[in-house]
């Protein structure tokens, strides 16, 4: 592991713009990383070399030639494969994208490209983002960095591990009940939601169009700050963005990290906490609120009763919606083709292709969906879903009266061993118990780490703030992080278990 | 599929049932670009050519509403007397075919931006019947299926299919009416005239070219027949893309015939979609319409809620051009024309052909005495349209200039017509290039005079006795000489000069 690949993102980027380093040189440490690594953690589905020193020449040329050039320029990124690329393969993690190129950049990658961090690849993840595990991928298992044997978290158990793994000191990641939050907190790094609308979902392979929102995966609330800015904003290509400038994030993260939290009012979830979350989970969870409250905040205790039906309205939502953006994919136009020898009629194929290129657990969620959809069950099932996620709402509207960030542990459990609850889809649901209601609501959560449990494994803790007011995340975050690095004597990931590098 | 079915005569049934009707029309919006999408709409372009990620519905693409066709349905809304929504949504219609991009519509459902509306058409005789109208909402049209192999052209026998997505995505407003009842044996004539009438209307908001031919309208006509007009409605048909006036006219006739075929057999008619084929002039039975067909409706969750601005509906109202009925009392008392005329006039699509050939300069009474009279009877020869013909409103302006200034007189403009039908170009031309100016030089005609009289000495002496009655055997002999080309009212002024004088 070079010094390069240590680097949080800001620090390479203020080693690139002093002209210390090179995007090339960056870039091919990373690329080296994962040449080295990624035989055992299978962070990438895809590896862009070509493309990725490209671009880090071309920002060494413009940076020699004087260009103004954006921050985070030359500094290498990771990207979901669910985010559709121009020129690079784009999955989905489904053996029914297998091969497709696409013919245009999501709006966050024309951001990305257009600021020069050099792409290094593809994440791996969870059939279409359906999974907290990252092993319905149809691509194989990605592994913990802390523990190979054990799960990434999921759906973007890719970009968390390759960020982990410092195979890449940024990623993206999307976020539809915890697929950003859940992998960052089992795997010790950051990750964050953004307030639903806040960074384009144009280029984003839709799950559940209402709750997706794509964010950053960093190793420090900084470097997220830092992404967040740098994709976020308005689209006039996606209706359900907002038309308004992002709050500052990245002086909210600076401020934080210095300015202490005197006259915060940090809120905590009743309903969040207590019974099915491990007891090193909790532990870890009562030392960062002391720590908050010895920075100055005040720690009240928040009661939002409807959370309880989160989970049942968001397994109502998601996959109706997902039934439906799922549709697509029939063989017609792109992706895999499956041609049944008798009477090939279009219909006949589209059975054949979905019954082949889907998995498990994407037929499952598409029977659902369809079933919640039918005529006679939409309002018992989706309308009555509809309505929780309404309650759901007001919990958070009470709660942010109360408080200005609430926070629980993000996910109840550290990271359970590769198979333990794949044939269980129930317990594998329940790992976003905590990170679900903020999806239901449109409201942005971050995930940073707060320690390791009694198994030594990373323990995620959960700021969420109201709608628009990311940048809460960022100060109450940075200040945690700060103060949490300071007791462990540096990055929590500094204590993850060396990888064997080949 | 058999096509042998009983029909029952149109008067027969309709002396024992009463026919009720309900019509869908799509309208294909006339907007630069799609309904979601940025890829430009025209006619006739090379098969997916006009599409972008979002009409071809490739992964990660997400819809954007397209402001002026929200525009244009909010015109059309006003325009047939609708109340504007406060707010309304798109939802998803899901099924899987493979001219749908997405496997979905986006449509409106429960929430149609326009709603609670009526239309009042004239019939040819100029009764007025009052449509109303259920909802006008917005939707995007699917792309468009080529079947290739097989004799038909349908997918049955086909080798394979080709799909063309230019059209997917293309804005349609699909106007639904409410039941049509009280029409009797007029339902026929009444869905004709509707569509006839909307059709002006898209034309006059300019929201659309509405051409039949091109598919820009469309219309779905649903039958049903009930005993009476006390009993309740019967089992319906819906006849889908019936794409003529006349289609639609026949269309409804046939199922009128058809259906009462069906009840007198003691059958029920069976509720679906029919095909009309337009050559036989039948309908035949499509897919059964069942329970079965679920579309799973629920809200598009990639787009937000449409609220269109008060003020700004307000303004669009304000801004509402003249609508073809209130266009058409305008016209008539600025021409003065009977109500009989000028039913005939529009009856015969000659409204902007007359108002066109006015403003060429032309009176009114010309211009109606020309396009109804010569020019209908060489359209119904030819079995077109008045405005198919190969001439245009300024060169009847210009013919008519001709005969009011006296250079030809009536006989010769219907040579010069001919002359400008067969394509030797402009009146001005043909007068010049077939010589069919009047002659109206007195030399050349007292020549003719004198050559008649000296020709006809037993009617010049009767003449100067001063019996008039024969002067028109000499009149006729110089127009003969002259090829029709005097002017018959000078000539006989020289007759009476050159005998009394």
């Amino acid at each position: 592991m070079s010094d390069l690949t240590c680097l949080t993102a800001a620090a390479l980027a203020e080693s690139l713009a002093a002209g210390e380093v090179s995007s090339v040189e960056a870039t091919q440490a990373h690329l080296d990383r994962i040449g080295a690594v990624d035989h055992a953690v299978h962070a990438f589905l895809h590896v862009s070399t070509d493309e990725a020193l490209a671009t880090a020449r071309d920002v060494d040329e413009r940076r020699a030639r004087g260009e103004q050039l954006h921050a985070l320029a030359g500094v290498p990124i990771a990207v979901k494969d669910v985010v559709v690329t121009r020129g690079l393969p784009t999955t989905a993690g489904s053996r029914i994208l297998e091969g497709w190129v696409p013919p245009y950049d999501a709006t966050l990658v024309e951001k990305i490209k257009a600021a020069g961090l050099p792409i290094l690849g593809k994440t791996n993840m969870d059939e279409f983002a359906m999974g907290s595990s990252t092993e319905h991928s149809a691509y194989g298992n990605t592994h913990n960095p802390w523990d190979l044997d054990r799960i990434p978290g999921g759906s973007g158990g890719g970009s968390a591990a390759a960020v982990g793994a410092y195979e890449a000191p940024l990623a993206i990641g999307t976020d539809t009940g915890g697929s950003i939050r859940q992998p960052a907190a089992v795997t010790g790094t950051v990750g964050v939601k953004p307030t639903y609308g806040s960074v384009s979902r144009y280029g984003l392979i839709a799950l559940a169009s209402s709750l997706d929102q794509a964010g950053p995966v960093t190793r420090t609330v900084l470097d997220s700050a830092l992404l967040h800015e740098l994709i976020g904003g308005h689209d006039p290509r996606d209706s359900t963005s907002i038309a308004e400038p992002l709050p500052a994030l990245v002086a909210a993260a600076r401020r934080g990290a210095t300015a202490g939290l005197s006259g915060v009012r940090v809120g905590v979830i009743t309903e969040l906490q207590g019974e099915g979350y491990q007891p090193g989970v909790l532990a870890r969870f009562e030392e960062s609120l002391e720590l908050l409250r010895g920075a100055g905040a005040e720690i009240v205790e928040v009661s939002c009763p409807h959370f309880t039906y989160a989970l049942a309205a968001y397994y109502l939502i998601l996959p109706a919606e997902a039934s439906s953006n799922l549709a697509k994919f029939d063989g017609m136009r792109f992706g895999l083709r499956v041609v049944p020898e008798d009477n090939p009629t279009a219909e006949r194929v589209m059975a054949a292709t979905r019954g082949q290129g889907f998995g498990d657990e994407v037929k499952r969620r598409v029977i659902l969906g369809t079933y919640a959809l039918s005529a006679g069950y939409y309002d018992a099932y989706y309308g009555s879903a509809q309505k929780v996620r309404t309650l759901i709402q007001r919990d958070f509207d009470a709660a942010f009266a109360q408080a200005d960030v609430l926070v629980s542990p993000t996910a109840p459990t550290t990271a359970f061993k590769l198979g333990e609850k794949l044939d269980d889809p129930l317990a594998m649901y329940l790992n976003d118990v905590a990170t679900i209601p903020a999806n239901l609501a449109g409201v942005p959560g971050l995930s940073l780490p707060a320690g390791l449990s009694d198994d030594g494994l990373p323990v995620g803790f959960q700021v969420l703030a109201p709608a628009k007011a990311d940048d809460r995340l960022y100060r109450v975050g940075a200040a945690l992080e700060a103060m949490l690095e300071n007791t462990w004597g540096g990055p929590l990931l500094a204590q993850a278990p060396e990888l064997e590098t080949r | 599929m058999s096509t042998q079915v009983d029909l029952v005569d149109y008067d027969e049934a309709i002396a024992r049932f009463d026919p009720v009707i309900g019509i869908e029309v799509h309208v294909e919006l006339g907007t630069r670009t799609k309904m979601f999408d940025g890829a430009p709409v025209s006619f006739g372009a090379e098969p997916n050519t006009e599409v972008t990620p979002v009409s071809l519905g490739l992964p990660g693409a997400l819809p954007a509403v397209n402001g002026t066709a929200v525009e244009y349905a909010v015109r059309i809304g006003l325009a047939l007397g609708c109340s504007i929504a406060e707010s309304c949504r798109f939802a998803r219609k899901n099924y899987f075919y493979p001219d749908v991009p997405k496997n979905f519509q986006t449509s409106q459902y429960d929430e149609p931006i326009a709603y609670e509306g009526f239309l009042d058409v004239e019939l040819e005789d100029g009764t007025v019947f009052r449509v109303e109208i259920e909802r006008a909402h917005m939707e995007e049209d699917a792309g468009k299926n080529t079947h290739v192999g097989g004799a038909t052209g349908r997918i049955h026998g086909a080798e394979y299919s080709l799909v063309d997505y230019n059209r997917a995505g293309i804005p349609l407003v699909e106007i639904v009416t409410k039941p049509i009842v009280g029409a009797g044996e007029r339902a026929p004539e009444v869905a004709r005239a509707y569509v006839q009438t909307l059709r002006d209307i898209f034309r006059a908001l300019e929201v659309s070219e509405a051409r039949m031919e091109r598919g820009n309208v469309r219309a779905d006509v649903n039958v049903s027949l009930r005993a009476t007009p006390d009993s309740p409605l019967g089992t319906r048909t819906e006849t889908k893309n019936v794409n003529s006036f006349r289609s639609i006219e026949r269309a409804v006739r046939y199922e009128v015939s058809r259906q009462a075929a069906v009840l007198d057999a003691g059958a029920s008619v069976v509720q679906e979609t029919r095909h009309w084929h337009e050559d036989t002039g039948i309908t035949t039975s499509g897919r059964v319409k069942s329970d079965a067909e679920d579309y799973r409706y629920f809200p598009e969750p990639d787009l937000v809620p449409i609220v269109p601005d008060r003020a700004w509906v307000e303004g669009i109202r304000a801004a509402l051009p003249e609508l073809p009925a209130a266009r058409r009392r305008r016209l008539q008392g600025e021409w003065g024309y009977a109500d009989a005329e000028m039913r005939d006039v529009v009856n015969a699509g000659a409204v902007e052909l007359i108002e066109a050939t006015v403003a060429a300069g032309a009176s009114p009474a010309a211009a109606r005495k020309w396009w109804m009279g010569e020019l209908a009877r060489t359209a119904k020869q030819q079995d077109v349209e008045l405005a198919e013909l190969p001439i245009t409103p300024a060169q009847i302006g210009a013919l008519q200039g001709l005969v009011d200034s006296g250079r030809i007189n009536d006989k010769l403009a219907r040579q010069v017509l001919e002359g400008v039908l067969a394509g030797e170009g402009d009146p001005e031309s043909v007068v010049v290039a077939r010589g069919l100016e009047v002659v109206s030089d007195d030399g050349p005609l007292l020549a003719a005079i004198d050559e008649a009289l000296a020709a006809q000495p037993d009617v010049a002496d009767k003449i100067r006795s001063g019996n008039l009655g024969p002067v028109g055997a000499i009149i006729g002999a110089v127009m003969k000489a002259t090829r029709g080309q005097a002017d018959a009212g000078r000539v006989r002024e020289l007759v009476l000069e050159r005998v009394q004088g």
